[in-house]
């Protein structure tokens, strides 16, 4: 027992040591590049010691995990969507459902600020915020029937601060499902190769769908295995297609093109039947998503490259070329997933606690799962971060900010201190199949050169171009899995929400009124893409900070609500434990949300911006294509302005609604009944 | 080798529960469990509403 103990502590001990060495030479390094491996060693480590002691403590002491309560799965049980499942295939699902394009585009982004802010952020914030978000949130749900945020809202708030909360959550995913069509629609722009692979995987989707209705119905490995040997088939094949000159004419298409051609797509899939597009799909995306996400902790491991981006840049600043904004609080606003993300709260209450079989195993799965896709977040840094810094650059910068022209770009580039040339560019394209690289905003490009640079170092080179497209393919998969399934899921809350002004428009299998919705869904993503499509320097510039604020006000529509929980729980002792990321929210929003409304800089203020393309277009300055599109720009900055205005107003109505409540329920004038489903003793061996 | 079969074994059958490729014999488990004396759907219509209902969830985060 003695030497058990000991074996213990000297294990942990190892372990902080490691992780303490590792993120100090992350931290202090000052030499030209710095080992990836370091980061794996530092994110691991730091990930162990925080589940073995705080979500240890959060279990033991704050939450008193009980094994021997009956879990929804248990009481409820109906052999489908309630069903008690082993752990680690619970880790499994919530960890694919959880983990998407989010923690991949996020990190690419914010590599601009150096690849210090960002991996201590992702650490930090996943350790202390994140996964404890997510741990809490399926720990509240576990324990009331595995009812969904909206419906815990609903319980523990107002009908005001309730209705602000589904509001809030519609019009996030409206913006989430905007900017990923944007990334996607960026990466195929101009890219018969892309174009032809990602279109390629709607015929296949299709074909698993029939496959698994009508041919063998069930065998989804089967089905899965021979959907991802296609999608394999068809990178390759976009390759003959980009050489054949009728071909590549066909799919080598403009950003507004593509544009109306994934808003189409995006109404034709929420209304088709579920099993013949969207399930099938899904099932794709997750084997394809765990797969890579595999192979590329083994190639860093395996390659272990150097990370060539310095610890900081200039941009901290707030003149960055990506995205504008100084490194508090723009850092946490756009790496939102990877550190915590109130999209996650979504599926910690309503999917994966009906899937628990014991209470102790939420400890596992939700905190868990986080520090995982943590983890993949911490990759795609890495994989931004091991190219040149003037090729990341040129990369990810818009055209309207550093020029069209590839000499210009590159000398501007060059001029920030991160040395590139157009002739370097120029090869870089044509290895990974490319005509250009100049210039692809969205972050899935320059992860894709990372990832074709890291693979085909590791698994053998003079495949870039398949490996480069083989990416793109994978996290345009997902994506579109996303606007299908947000679609859907936004056209139910329509329907809910129209419903009650009039009954019909409430049943939501009823063809006019699914149509209506799904309608209105698509249109409000669509506008948001076809303003970022047409926009010059905007798109990724003003559409990921909004994401990234609507994001993180969810996170904290969350936390509000469990701190209320807890603190009606008699757990008032540990409020603090989501009362803390709580507060750091609220700041980090607020303050983000207040310059992006009063700002003067046009480059950052959504009203500032309005007014300075006014004064220009008036002032007639404006080359004519781009006056042709400023009335429609100013329009659209103006109702950014006012969205993040009401996401200001969403989030402090719930955070005051309840702190009201709090303070009635701890001076006594109103005692709340618990939502707690009863204590039930568990049957289960 | 037994140790080479059992892992193999626990892979195989953590893979089918994770791709969702056991939901029918779970299904049916549970069905003899809980209602021995009503008869459970055909696997073609099981599939249909298992399809059904995976794609009508909130269950894709970003």
């Amino acid at each position: 027992m003695a030497t058990k103990k000991l074996t213990e502590v000297g294990t942990w001990t190892a372990i902080a040591v490691a992780g303490a060495a590792a993120l100090g030479g992350i931290a202090l390094h000052r030499g030209e590049t710095i080992n990836a491996l370091w980061f794996v060693v530092a994110a691991v480590c730091v990930y162990l010691i925080g589940y073995r002691f705080y979500s240890g403590w959060i279990a033991a002491r704050v939450l008193k995990l009980d094994a021997t309560r009956a879990t929804p799965a248990e009481r409820l049980e109906n052999g489908r969507d309630f069903m008690p499942t082993h752990r680690s295939i619970v880790f499994g699902h919530h960890f694919a459902a959880i983990a998407g394009a989010g923690p991949l585009i996020g990190p690419t982004l914010a590599a601009q600020f150096g690849y210090l802010p960002g991996t201590l952020w992702l650490l930090v914030g996943a350790v202390l915020a994140g996964c404890v978000q997510d741990m809490l949130v399926l720990f509240c749900s576990t324990r009331r029937d595995g009812r969904s945020l909206a419906h815990l809202a609903r319980d523990e708030l107002g009908r005001f601060g309730a209705g602000a909360a589904m509001i809030g959550t519609l019009f996030i995913m409206i913006i989430l499902m905007a900017v990923l069509a944007l990334v996607v629609v960026k990466a195929m722009a101009h890219s018969a190769w892309s174009t032809s692979t990602v279109f390629a995987t709607i015929p296949i989707a299709l074909l698993i769908g029939v496959y698994l209705r009508f041919i063998r119905p069930g065998k989804v490995l089967e089905a899965t295995a021979i959907g991802v040997a296609l999608l394999l088939v068809a990178v390759a094949a976009g390759g003959w297609v980009d050489q054949n000159p009728t071909l590549h004419a066909l799919f080598d298409l403009d950003v507004r093109k593509l544009a109306w051609f994934v808003i189409g797509y995006g109404f034709v899939a929420a209304i088709l039947p579920v099993w013949l597009l969207l399930a099938p799909r899904d099932y794709l995306s997750t084997f394809v998503k765990l797969g890579v996400v595999f192979l590329l902790a083994i190639a860093i491991c395996v390659l272990q490259p150097d990370i060539r981006m310095p610890a900081l840049t200039q941009f901290i600043d707030g003149t960055g070329p990506i995205f504008s904004g100084k490194l508090f609080p723009f850092l946490f606003i756009t790496l939102a997933c990877g550190a915590i993300s109130g999209f996650h709260a979504l599926v910690s209450s309503g999917t994966t606690p009906k899937l628990i079989s014991k209470e102790t195993d939420v400890r596992m799965v939700g905190y868990g799962s986080m520090a995982l896709e943590s983890f993949v977040a911490i990759m795609a840094l890495v994989a931004a971060c091991v190219l040149d810094p003037g090729v990341y650059f040129a990369i990810n910068t818009a055209a309207g900010v550093v020029g069209a022209d590839p000499v210009t770009a590159t000398a501007t580039i060059t001029a920030w201190g991160f040395p590139v040339d157009a002739a370097q560019m120029q090869e870089l394209a044509r290895s990974m199949g490319e005509q250009s690289l100049f210039g692809r905003t969205g972050g899935a490009p320059s992860l894709a050169v990372g990832m074709a640079h890291i693979f085909g170092s590791a698994f053998g080179e003079g495949l870039f171009a398949i490996w480069y497209h083989f990416a793109i393919m994978f996290e345009a998969v997902f994506i579109l899995t996303v606007l299908d399934a947000g679609t859907r899921v936004g056209r139910f809350m329509v329907q809910d929400a129209l419903g009650t002004l009039w009954a019909p428009f409430g049943r939501t299998s009823w063809p006019p009124s699914a149509w209506i919705a799904s309608l209105l869904v698509v249109a409000s993503w669509g506008y948001f893409l076809y303003i970022g499509v047409i926009d010059p320097n905007g798109g990724i510039n003003i559409l990921w900070p909004l994401f990234g604020i609507a994001n993180q006000m969810l996170a904290a529509i969350a936390l509000a609500v469990v701190t209320s929980i807890f603190i009606k729980t008699g757990r008032q002792r540990y409020a603090w434990v989501p009362g803390l990321p709580l507060a750091w929210l609220v700041t980090v929003t607020t303050a983000a949300a207040l310059q992006k409304i009063f700002s003067d800089e046009p480059r950052m203020g959504f009203f500032a911006a309005a007014r300075d393309l006014s004064g220009k277009l008036a002032a007639g300055v404006l080359p004519p294509e781009r006056a042709a599109v400023a009335p429609e720009l100013i329009f659209n900055q103006q109702l950014d302005g006012w969205l993040t205005v009401f996401f200001l107003l969403v989030v402090w109505t719930v955070v005051l609604d309840v702190a009201r409540g709090c303070y009635l329920h701890l001076s006594g004038r109103r005692t709340a009944r618990s939502t707690e489903t009863p204590y039930v003793a568990t049957q289960l061996a | 080798m037994k140790t080479i079969s059992g892992f193999w074994r626990r892979f195989w059958t953590g893979l089918r529960s994770i791709t969702g490729d056991d939901a029918y014999e779970r299904y049916l488990e549970h069905h003899r469990r809980r209602h021995p004396d009503v008869r459970p759907l055909e696997p073609a219509e099981f599939q249909a509403a298992e399809l059904d209902r995976r794609g009508s969830q909130a269950n894709r985060c970003c």
